[in-house]
């Protein structure tokens, strides 16, 4: 079976994690989180200086688009590659989190860290006002749903004076330092550990998720709604918990990024947002979260790397999706061959 | 809030909700064409449509030689004027919606890929023409010239009835029997829906399953392009970037007729239209998606097939 054409970099991975003893897991993860940690000195090291993007400043490129992209495709994988569910309006979570630190910290003065648990507990309560009348509705109705509903968020948020209308909230402020740690201007790459922490421990989340009760019955649902039920799944429940946990991550996203620009409008969180972060799953690889991670990371870098073709940096980014998804239909890293199996047949 | 507005202008409102809700019907058919036999939301089409409002403009300023600041033109020349624009509009648009297919559709199909992989290359396909054309304008808005003078044909009841607005009812209702009698009637009509049904079965008889496909998709450019058309004689201008609003008020049009489903998209079409020029009247035209999205979900609450329901049986994902 290794044969080129059946070659899937991502089983071929498992094997060798498989083959590995605790001693050697330990040691990889460490080196991978140690060489993530490296990157904000790539831009000014010798071999690695090809990485620095012109024009934009490349540690501020790594927080926002790489580091928030990469969380927040994290955050959709839950919905769209764990649970099968299609949604188009990621973005209002992650605008609902942005505007929750920006009103509680501009106008309440509370401080990022306060607002953190306050603005993911926002997001988990909207996903439960979305989830509720439109996860009871199948496929491609629900993607109009949520794409309505990012859409609301939006309008309203141009509408209502407590969030500045279409000018936006300016003046928020930064995180407090914590631990010593200094987030302000001078330190952007402190967002980047900031923003590099909270992936990893989504990434815990998830893990720990998947191989639990709730990642089963995501997995059920996804391959077969109908059966899954039979089985005694309560597919409304399970389905709600991945739109709420998907939420919430999209939620911190939007707390952080809007303590770090400082200043947000409604125009940061049109539809292309919601689009782009489904695209980051589906381009790295549904449901599995490497590939989404190196998804994200790719396509939130390439637009920042190209920003010397001004204009057609955007077709550039299109013609990406297009030939990479002719060549890798299932992404770069698909998920296990074990998964895919009976997806077959609803394709 | 100011219900009054429903009193004083109901026949105007009316009016010019159905004018517009037919635009839309004509670009949700577009979607629902796509969707019966593929079950994919064709994300393209909205770039579809803003080829087509391109082309109108093209037709008219560079071939047939009219610039802003020429006279409206009456007789036979407008009309002849207003058709040859009318069908390169649709006559590109569909060239457009099947290259669509067979870039962004075909290659991962024959593959048997994830219907999300298929929905992120017609995003693809979406952005290259977004931009593409973006550039070819310098992200300018272009107003196109006006070659119908738009006389009115006098007062309905208080509703000022004009040229245009008969135009932009007569011309999606004639195209909607002539594509509702082409999809019950005709042999290539019948295999659409055989398709739709069930692919492996309709293969098994012998139909062509690419050809449907590509058929669907040059249907679906056609009723976009004409939508295009009686846009540009309404609205007169356009951008690149025209396609994003149409695109999802004609998709939600579609969703809300029940997808799949040519009446659906039809009815579904002239619903949205109506409610948003009634819901920007009462509650203000910032509130009018809102409007929409709500009726959207409680509609799709109690029936969730939509008004119309599915042509066939229940999509599943």
């Amino acid at each position: 079976m290794s044969t080129l054409k059946s070659f899937n970099l991502r089983d071929k991975g498992a094997d060798i994690w498989a083959s590995w003893n605790k001693a050697s897991r330990v040691a990889f993860v460490l080196f991978l989180i140690a060489m993530v940690g490296l990157l904000p000195f790539a831009s000014t090291f010798g071999p690695t200086s090809f990485l620095n993007t012109p024009i934009s400043s490349y540690i501020d490129v790594l927080v926002f688009p790489v580091g928030m992209f990469v969380l927040m495709a994290l955050g959709l994988n839950i919905v769209v590659g764990k649970s099968g569910l299609l949604d188009l309006g990621y973005v209002a979570f992650f605008a609902i989190g942005a505007y929750s630190q920006a009103i509680l910290s501009t106008y309440y003065g509370w401080n990022t860290w306060t607002v953190l648990p306050v603005g993911i507990g926002l997001a988990m309560v909207s996903g439960v006002i979305l989830g509720l009348p439109a996860l009871r509705l199948r496929g491609d109705y629900l993607a109009i749903i949520t794409l309505g509903f990012g859409e609301i968020v939006r309008i309203i948020a141009i509408n209502i004076n407590i969030t500045g209308g279409p000018n936006g909230i300016p003046g928020i402020p930064n995180p407090p330092s914590f631990l010593g740690i200094n987030f302000n201007l001078e330190n952007t790459r402190n967002y980047f550990y900031l923003v590099f922490f909270l992936i990893l421990i989504t990434i815990w989340m998830i893990r720990r998720f998947t191989v639990r009760r709730p990642g089963r019955a995501w997995e059920a649902i996804r391959q077969d709604e109908d059966v899954a039920a039979l089985m005694g799944v309560n597919t409304l429940v399970y389905k709600l918990w991945s739109f709420v946990i998907g939420a919430a991550v999209g939620g911190a996203a939007g707390v952080i990024y809007a303590s770090k620009v400082m200043v947000i409008s409604p125009d940061m969180f049109k539809f292309e947002v919601s689009i782009l972060i489904l695209a980051c799953v589906v381009f790295g690889g549904l449901g599995n979260i490497w590939g989404v991670i190196l998804g994200g990371a790719m396509l939130a870098y390439l637009p920042e790397r190209i920003r010397f073709l001004t204009e057609a940096r955007q077709l550039v980014f299109g013609l990406v999706l297009i030939i990479m998804m002719n060549l890798r239909p299932d992404g770069l890293l698909p998920r296990k061959k074990r998964e895919k199996v009976t997806e077959k047949g609803s394709a | 809030m100011n219900f009054s507005v429903i009193g004083t202008q109901f026949p105007s409102l009316l009016l010019q909700g159905l004018a517009l809700g037919l635009i839309y019907a004509l670009v949700s058919l577009g979607y629902t064409m796509v969707y019966g036999v593929l079950r994919l939301i064709n994300f393209a089409n909205s770039e579809v449509f803003m080829i087509g409002t391109f082309t109108t403009l093209y037709v008219q300023t560079k071939i047939l030689g009219y610039t802003n600041l020429s006279q409206p033109i009456h007789g036979l020349k407008l009309w002849y004027s207003l058709l040859f624009s009318l069908l390169s509009s649709m006559l590109i648009s569909a060239v457009v919606a099947v290259i669509v297919e067979l870039v962004a559709y075909r290659r991962l199909r024959a593959k048997g890929a994830n219907r999300l992989a298929s929905l992120i290359s017609a995003i693809g396909v979406s952005i290259v023409l977004l931009e593409g054309m973006g550039i070819l304008t310098g992200g300018r808005p272009k107003s196109a010239p006006r070659l119908l003078e738009k006389w009115s044909f006098g007062e309905i009841a208080g509703a000022n009835f004009r040229i245009d607005t008969l135009l932009t009812i007569i011309l999606p209702i004639a195209i909607f029997v002539i594509l509702n009698r082409f999809v019950t009637r005709t042999r290539l009509g019948k295999s659409i829906r055989a398709v739709s049904m069930s692919e492996e079965n309709s293969k098994l008889m012998g139909i062509n399953i690419n050809k449907v496909i590509t058929l669907t998709f040059i249907i679906g450019g056609l009723t976009t392009g004409a939508a295009s058309f009686l846009f540009m004689t309404v609205y007169e201008n356009t951008a690149f970037n025209v396609g994003f609003n149409m695109g999802i008020a004609a998709f939600t049009a579609a969703v809300l007729g029940g997808i799949g489903n040519l009446k659906g998209a039809f009815y579904g079409g002239i619903a949205l239209g109506l409610m948003e020029q009634f819901a920007s009247a009462v509650i203000g035209s910032q509130w009018k998606a809102v409007t929409v999205f709500v009726v959207l979900v409680v509609v799709l609450l109690f029936k969730p097939n939509g008004l119309f329901g599915e042509a066939v049986q229940q999509t599943r994902t």
